[in-house]
């Protein structure tokens, strides 16, 4: 099939190109925007409150001593019975869950995590201008499925060091050789009169809870 | 299970067919003007849009350019990574590549995530014939699937469908192909969308085979990129063992950062997003994360073909984001069957003439169903000049001319339909080179013109049918200057009179 190519492209000069991302050509003009807008990290992270909203994502504001109290309460008020969480996620956010803790195995079944009521995860990066969050399967995030099977995502972002304005921000920031989701709001489809409904296969409730730093802290907004 | 576009008529049968069919065309103007507003909403938010545009031409055109030598990079990428690479020429080689992949491991179900790559070569059918069953797993696939139809937009595959078809085929047909729908499921899309998470939860718990497209691979570090909506993909992406990816040549992008045009440019022209619900991406194999194998069947089927042609290599660049269907007036009114692929709308139009050749009668209308308004090149986010590969493929639909076909350079046949109007236009010729000719021609016809039919009889007649012939005057220019000398002398003409 190389050749193939190779013949198809007879007329493109082959001489001294050396390959990789130039293939022997001038470099390519990327005269778009690195990030739409100038906004302080303040703004940066209301704007992605803003847009998490308007995908109906349910955001949370709390500094970190609120946060055990706040997740608490977000699955109390879910009625979950049963939640999953990574690994590594910090131990004292689940201090104050009543419901039974479940850790992300890796000889856990899908049908397993089929019977968990909801997930709670942090998240790599977040992304502003389009409401985004990505999870890298880090020590805080886990296997992929625990944040896909459950039908309740509790997502926990730190700001605003973990919020990025743009996608163009966002990727130098992600390593390419582990595995990515991004998510923008719950799972939804256009797929009847390409009208948006919400809620299909995966999470059909996603909660993010934005923790500031001690001392920066802002009360939980609902 | 579901139908084939092989033997399709072609695009001027099916049209005339379809465009009768009130409710396709409700459905159809219903939808696409809905996405149409939000998609200019959603582009207008980035004032860099036509950067962004530019630059995902460029990145593309030299990928295309480099097309070897990025993937002998991917390769060497997916298989550093723990995948395995194979090369398909054409559909039954992927065919039957997929098949022997899915033996293997010795299951009879898979779960697909939507793809037009497996559309295009027909793979559900192919392991059918097989003994294994492949259940579609995107709302709009599984509409599709369950009701024996094709899919007719590249996006939303069953928009010809309204809500209330989709109850009619839900509570008919689910109960056949695993958990029936709800009782008493109504015609909302959020319970119709319940009706789905129901129906196919079962099967991700249990499958142990997933197949997918993609829609980018990466050159320097062999991801792949899925982009979704549903959470369909993710389960298929990450719960089966072997995850199974056909994806053709044409999507690969040489970096990392390329990235951040293309996952600006796609949400926003599909379904009019700031991004997507869920967007997957994966390097080879992760231990304990995902399938534990992975492979990547890379397709050309009439791709290498279509980079032969300078012209119409551009459609290669194509993002599959559908936003040139959502503006089209014929797609709006012809639906998406009548285009006979997979590949509907204007992309479709030159695409697949293109990969399949010039090869019969419905791949030689297919540069004509169009009215060259130019909309479809408005809206693409990789700025393809849709009406300039349309002029020039009907170009080679009349005079033929050398391409390439399976890899060897062939020479076209002017297409037969054509006859009447290439010996019409040298009866023409050779007229005006003949003045007694044409005067004595022009003359007969100002003379019977009381005789003149309104519909042309023979191969004119399909010319006729949606334009009013001419009406000849009662006399000729020529006739009325030699009779007036053009007003200078005798009775000036009534229009010259108007003029001055």
């Amino acid at each position: 099939m190389l050749a193939r190519v190779r013949r198809a492209l007879a007329e493109v000069p082959r001489e001294g190109a050396p390959g990789g991302a130039g293939a022997g050509e001038p470099p390519l003009v990327r005269d778009y925007r690195r990030v739409h807008g100038s906004r302080t990290a303040a703004e940066t992270v209301d704007l992605l409150a803003e847009n998490l909203a308007d995908y109906r994502a349910l955001v949370h504001r709390s500094d970190v001593g609120g946060l055990p109290a706040l997740i608490g309460r977000l699955l109390a008020e879910r009625g979950a019975r049963r939640v999953v969480v990574p690994r590594g996620l910090e131990p004292g956010w689940l201090a104050e869950v009543g419901a039974e803790v479940v850790e992300d195995r890796a000889e856990q079944t899908a049908r397993e995590l089929d019977a968990v009521d909801s997930v709670v995860t942090g998240c790599a990066v977040a992304i502003a201008e389009t409401g985004t969050l990505v999870l890298d399967a880090g020590p805080d995030q886990g296997r992929r499925r625990i944040t896909l099977v459950p039908d309740h995502h509790v997502c926990v972002v730190r700001v605003p060091g973990q919020v990025v304005g743009s996608v163009p921000e966002a990727l130098p920031r992600l390593v390419p050789g582990r595995p990515l989701t991004w998510i923008s709001g719950p799972s939804a489809t256009s797929d009847i009169e390409l009208d948006r409904v919400e809620g299909v296969h995966g999470p059909r409730t996603l909660e993010v809870v934005l923790v500031e730093a001690a001392g920066g802290g802002v009360a939980d907004g609902g | 299970m579901s139908g084939t576009y092989l033997g399709m008529p072609a695009f001027p049968r099916a049209a005339a067919v379809s465009t009768r069919d009130a409710q396709l065309r409700a459905n159809l103007t219903h939808a696409t003007h809905t996405i149409r507003d939000k998609r200019a909403r959603a582009v207008a938010e980035l004032d860099d849009w036509a950067q962004l545009r530019a630059a995902g031409a460029a990145v593309k055109d030299r990928t295309l350019r480099h097309l070897d030598r990025y993937l002998e990079q991917l390769e060497a990428a997916v298989v550093a990574a723990g995948g395995r690479v194979h090369w398909a020429a054409d559909a039954a080689e992927a065919n039957r590549i997929v098949t022997e992949l899915v033996r293997e491991t010795g299951e009879r179900e898979v779960v697909k995530v939507k793809s037009m790559a497996t559309q295009e070569i027909g793979l559900n059918e192919a392991l059918e014939k097989a003994g294994i069953r492949a259940y579609e797993t995107d709302l709009a696939e599984l509409i599709v699937q369950l009701g024996a139809d094709l899919p007719s937009h590249i996006l939303v595959p069953a928009i010809h469908r309204n809500r209330a078809e989709i109850r009619d085929i839900f509570r008919r047909e689910m109960g056949r192909w695993g958990r029936p729908a709800p009782e008493g499921l109504s015609d909302a899309p959020a319970e119709l969308a319940e009706a789905a998470r129901l129906h196919l939860r079962e099967k991700f718990l249990t499958a142990k085979v997933g197949i997918s497209g993609a829609n980018f691979m990466v050159a320097e570090t062999g991801t792949l990129v899925v982009v979704e909506s549903e959470g369909n993909g993710r389960m298929c992406l990450t719960l089966p063992e072997t995850l199974i990816s056909v994806v053709g040549i044409e999507k690969v992008v040489p970096t990392w950062q390329d990235l951040e045009i293309f996952l600006q440019l796609l949400p926003r022209s599909s379904t009019a997003e700031r991004m997507n619900p869920y967007t997957s991406t994966w390097t080879g194999t992760v231990d304990g994360d995902g399938p534990r194998t992975f492979h990547l069947v890379l397709l050309d089927n009439g791709r290498t073909d279509t980079l032969a042609d300078t012209v119409g290599r551009q459609a290669l660049r194509c993002i599959r984001c559908s936003a040139c269907l959502n503006v089209c007036p014929v797609y709006e009114r012809a639906g998406g069957h009548a285009y006979g692929s997979p590949y509907p709308g204007p992309i479709g139009a030159i695409l697949t003439p293109q990969l399949r050749g010039l090869a019969g009668p419905l791949e030689e209308s297919l540069p004509y169903a169009s009215s060259l308004c130019g909309a479809c090149y408005e809206v693409c986010p990789v700025a393809i000049d849709i009406p300039e590969v349309l002029v020039h493929l009907r170009e080679r639909v009349v005079e033929g001319g050398p391409g390439v076909r399976d890899g060897a350079r062939v020479v076209l046949k002017p297409a037969k339909g054509h006859a009447a109007e290439r010996a019409a236009m040298r009866a023409a010729a050779w007229a005006f080179d003949h003045p007694r000719v044409l005067r004595r021609g022009m003359r007969l016809a100002a003379r019977t013109r009381r005789l003149h039919p309104r519909r042309l009889p023979g191969p004119g007649r399909a010319w006729s049918q949606a334009r009013d012939l001419p009406v000849v005057p009662p006399e000729s220019f020529r006739e009325w200057w030699r009779r007036t000398r053009g007003g200078s002398s005798g009775q000036p003409s009534r229009e010259q009179g108007d003029t001055e």
